[in-house]
């Protein structure tokens, strides 16, 4: 091979890519597919969670309705849906620039997740102080506990990463070293964990409430 | 980013958007205080929480400014549920089809 065709391959190669890094798949750059890709992925975790919980429910004849009041857990739906909005405000402000707006708004949103986890555990242990534990509970099926602390468990667990990284993200995007794409990554996985929370509250919860 | 930058006044949608979230998740809790069947309240209460997940993948995490992304994220997604649905048989059977059922 000649050293001109060398060069025309060398040079083709390099446009091809080019090409190739200048289009992504569906246009998203490849950091916020990352994101993407983990979201469907853990979506599926959550589903078969949800419908594993409904296989059982369906053929458990006595399956227990403890709770009496839909207090808690609405308090707790209208503060996770408000921090998606405060998300939604942050990577607003970051993709205008204003980096002291955007650096509020993200930690107004961890403030938020973390006054749900608060919550959260206040239920749980309520709960456990009635009797319920991940094998027993005194009105009827043991596989009531193991659902619904492996279920709200995994949302919680997942809401508490959330505000850790909400927290590290906002303060290196303050410090200069994260860009508004971070916050809005963060913010992708923020507003998953509040659409599992929409699935999770009719089937866990309201669904098992005691009229 | 690319193609989904956020244009300005968008926060009156996003605002309008978070409006119908609270007013979707109110109506999941007034279906649970109807006098209707287990399975009723279910199916009722499935289809607010699919339009309320509809509206926070389209608006808020901006699925309606990519075609190509938000039919992959669909057809994958629908897939993976519709895969999960094979053991629902099995399940009423358990309550209906054993020697030990009522």
């Amino acid at each position: 091979m000649s050293q001109a065709d060398l060069s025309m391959h060398g040079q083709v190669s390099r446009t091809s890519a080019t090409e190739t890094m200048a289009a992504p798949a569906f246009s998203v750059p490849a950091k916020k597919m990352a994101m993407w890709l983990f979201i469907i992925a853990d979506s599926a975790t959550f589903a078969g969670c949800l419908v594993a919980y409904g296989f059982s429910r369906n053929a458990t004849p006595n399956w227990p309705r403890p709770f009496h009041s839909i207090t808690n857990v609405a308090l707790m739906t209208f503060i996770l849906l408000t921090s998606s909005l405060t998300m939604t405000f942050a990577i607003r402000d970051a993709q205008a620039g204003d980096k002291g707006k955007a650096f509020r708004w993200t930690l107004l949103t961890a403030v938020l997740g973390a006054a749900f986890g608060v919550l959260h555990i206040r239920e749980w242990m309520a709960l456990i102080d009635g009797g319920t534990t991940l094998f027993h509970n005194p009105w009827g099926t043991p596989l009531f506990g193991a659902f619904f602390f492996s279920i709200t468990g995994l949302h919680l667990g997942h809401v508490t990463g959330g505000v850790i990284a909400l927290i590290a993200v906002a303060l290196r995007y303050q410090g200069g070293r994260y860009q508004a794409d971070d916050l809005e990554i963060t913010g992708l996985y923020w507003h998953f964990v509040d659409l599992v929370w929409m699935f999770v509250v009719p089937l866990i919860y309201l669904l098992n409430l005691s009229h | 980013m690319t193609d989904d930058t956020h244009k300005p006044g968008g926060m009156r949608k996003d605002l309008i958007v978070y409006v119908c979230l609270l007013a979707l998740a109110a109506i999941q809790f007034v279906i649970t205080y109807q006098d209707i069947s287990a399975s009723q309240m279910f199916l009722r209460m499935l289809v607010v929480a699919i339009i309320e997940g509809g509206l926070a993948l389209l608006f808020f995490m901006h699925l309606s400014d990519n075609r190509g992304l938000r039919w992959f994220v669909i057809i994958f997604t629908v897939a993976v549920l519709l895969g999960l649905q094979y053991g629902w048989t099995d399940s009423f059977r358990l309550t209906s089809g054993v020697p030990w059922a009522h």
